[in-house]
């Protein structure tokens, strides 16, 4: 800016180059500070280490009797497996009409699991124990008449009560509006469960 | 500097203590910052009304607790050990093995709950007097802020001690974000940091509650001050002391900040200090309300406690949340039961702020508030069974409809004619 003379009259400022610059800058600055904000935001993840703990898991199903539970977990939430008698099996039909989505359409399930057992193999239900509603640990309740005379057996959640069936299937009047999760899981030996990894390879 | 000394009071203030040596240090002082400038506009020569009453005294007892907070925390963070491995442990060890730790620790516990108390009964203060009416709807949306802040402060505290009610409040607060349509689960991942609450949850809670959030208070706090500095104070009879000045400028029914209300406060501060002494020294956890019997166990991801309830101070909110059989309209309600208080300055209609010359209507209404609020506040401790669920929605309902019908009943409303000048009869 050498030559001063060369601005017309000398002392009068350009207002509009003067507002064109200002307003160029504004968005120069805003542009780069949401790329700064990047870093941060990006840092709230989980981390490689937290990734790495989350890997699949593996379950013994050997030692697990018809009838029982256990409760492994992976990736910081515990899993139901149960492995269910052909009475269980039997309970999870015909209350389809108290059910708030006994086709499991809303609900989230792989493929091989969208069916009225919810499960891969009849036998064998493996659900992630957290309740839709507000994450808490649904507890069991597998005996018929548990929980009221038509109660077929299922899961109950001791925070807000939401009520599931054998397939953990949610019922009509509970807060909780969709079934219970369906990890992704496969089954590499027949006593052998994997969760979080199946043909599709390891959960994103 | 020009510094205007009009009343005595003001120049009184500077001269304490003061020899000549002093003195000049004052002049020192005062020509580098304004510090009597300052003390004249905000505090000896900033009128008040002079009918304040008792609802006057929880703004500044906001402050006193703020203060509170900010000195048991800092020294709190001296001891404790934020991770998953510590958390719990630290927060023992400052209960057993730190001298007067246990003191420091029950002062900040309970400070939460005074804190809430405090300001729940500024803000029905608020609404008695309709100090949210113009021109102090900026004033209420600063302080709906610092509302906001508090929440968000308070449940993160909470978090920190690692107990099994810490943990599984977190679960549930968290899972809240979940319910958004679309982002929700990615969302709730990246405010975890992992799979589950965990060690990286418990970090950034940890982080946010000791530096972001208080810095974000503070702020909010002296803007809610500078704004109310700016409009001045409403007050009992809701009538602007502004209107009616004297010859000398000032309001004719206002009196200087300082010595009346000062003075005035001190003996708020101390009954509040005795109350607040009694909690902390003979009824710490007040039977479950101010501290959960399920967190003096240490955080269990595999083990829910038998009936999960926040704090009282959230459960009104809580209690909304569960009235509802379907997540994502139950969050929405919480949130929307949070959110109508900002809007109150735009539904009142009534040509009167306070109470006092108010109709059967607004009393009515405000009376039916109270009682779905403090109800909801019970139900939310309860569990969600059977007739508690259905009181729930009904006093869910009354609640809404305070705001909802506002613009109709504020301004059907029989008002009674408003006076001139402050009611007002010395003691």
């Amino acid at each position: 800016m050498a030559d001063h003379a060369g601005v017309a009259g000398g002392d009068e400022v350009d207002l509009s180059r003067r507002k064109f610059l200002t307003r160029a800058t504004i968005a120069t600055g805003a542009v780069g500070a949401v790329f700064a904000a990047i870093p941060f935001i990006e840092s709230w993840r989980p981390s490689e280490r937290a990734r790495a703990l989350g890997a699949p898991v593996m379950v013994d199903l050997s030692k697990l009797e018809p009838g029982q539970m256990t409760l492994p977990v992976w990736r910081r939430q515990p899993i139901f497996v149960v492995r269910r008698t052909p009475d269980m099996l039997k309970r999870i039909s015909g209350h389809d009409g108290e059910l708030k989505d006994p086709g499991s359409k809303d609900s989230e399930q792989p493929a091989y699991a969208s069916n009225e057992v919810r499960s891969r193999t009849p036998e064998f239900l493996v659900l992630i124990a957290i309740c839709t509603h507000l994450g808490c640990l649904p507890k069991q309740r597998f005996d018929a008449g548990a929980l009221s005379a038509s109660w077929p057996g299922g899961f109950w959640c001791p925070c807000h009560g939401s009520r599931f069936d054998l397939a953990g299937r949610v019922f009509a009047g509970s807060p909780a509006s969709v079934n219970l999760r369906v990890p992704p899981y496969s089954f590499p030996k027949e006593t052998l469960l994997l969760i979080g990894a199946d043909e599709k390879g390891v959960a994103s | 500097m020009t510094v205007k000394t009009a009343t005595g009071a003001a120049a009184a203030l500077p001269k304490a203590g003061g020899g000549s040596a002093g003195k000049s240090f004052w002049a020192w002082l005062n020509k580098r910052l304004p510090v009597d400038q300052f003390l004249a506009t905000q505090v000896t020569e900033y009128y008040a009304p002079k009918n304040f009453n008792f609802w006057y005294y929880f703004g500044s007892l906001a402050l006193v607790v703020l203060v509170l907070q900010l000195v048991t925390g800092i020294f709190l963070t001296m001891f404790y050990k934020p991770g998953e491995a510590t958390a719990f442990d630290s927060v023992q060890f400052i209960m057993r093995e730190v001298d007067f730790g246990w003191l420091i620790r029950y002062l900040h516990s309970s400070g939460a709950s005074f804190f809430f108390i405090v300001v729940y009964l500024h803000m029905f203060r608020a609404l008695l007097y309709g100090s949210y009416k113009p021109p102090r709807e900026l004033l209420w949306l600063l302080g709906m802020l610092v509302y906001l802040a508090l929440m968000a402060e308070a449940f993160m505290g909470y978090v920190l001690p690692w107990g099994n009610m810490s943990f599984w409040g977190a679960q549930v607060i968290i899972n809240l974000f979940g319910t958004i349509p679309g982002i929700g689960p990615d969302l709730v991942l990246w405010i975890r940091g992992d799979y589950g609450i965990a060690d990286a949850t418990l970090n950034r809670l940890f982080s946010l509650h000791v530096a972001a959030v208080p810095l974000a208070l503070l702020g909010l706090v002296a803007l809610h001050l500078v704004a109310l500095h700016e409009v001045g104070s409403n007050n009992p009879d809701g009538i602007e002391i502004k209107d009616k000045v004297g010859a000398d400028g000032k309001p004719l029914d206002g009196i200087p900040f300082h010595p009346y209300y000062t003075v005035k406060d001190f003996v708020g501060v101390a009954v509040f200090l005795v109350l607040l002494a009694i909690v902390v020294f003979f009824v710490p956890n007040l039977g479950g309300l101010f501290l959960e019997a399920p967190n003096y166990e240490p955080a269990n991801p595999v083990s829910t406690p038998a009936d999960i309830t926040p704090v009282w101070y959230f459960t009104p909110y809580y209690a909304m949340l569960r009235a509802v059989p379907d997540q994502r309209l139950g969050a929405l309600l919480l949130l929307l039961g949070v959110l109508a208080f900002l809007f109150l300055p735009w539904l009142d209609r009534s040509p009167v702020k306070s109470m006092r010359y108010r109709g059967w209507m607004s009393r009515s209404a405000l009376a039916i508030f109270v009682v779905s609020f403090v109800g909801l506040g019970y139900l939310g401790m309860q569990p969600a069974l059977g007739i508690y669920v259905v009181i729930a929605r009904i006093l869910a309902a009354l609640y809404f409809l305070f705001f909802l019908l506002m613009p109709f009943y504020t301004k059907l409303d029989p008002v009674k004619p408003v006076p001139e000048r402050l009611v007002y009869h010395a003691h």
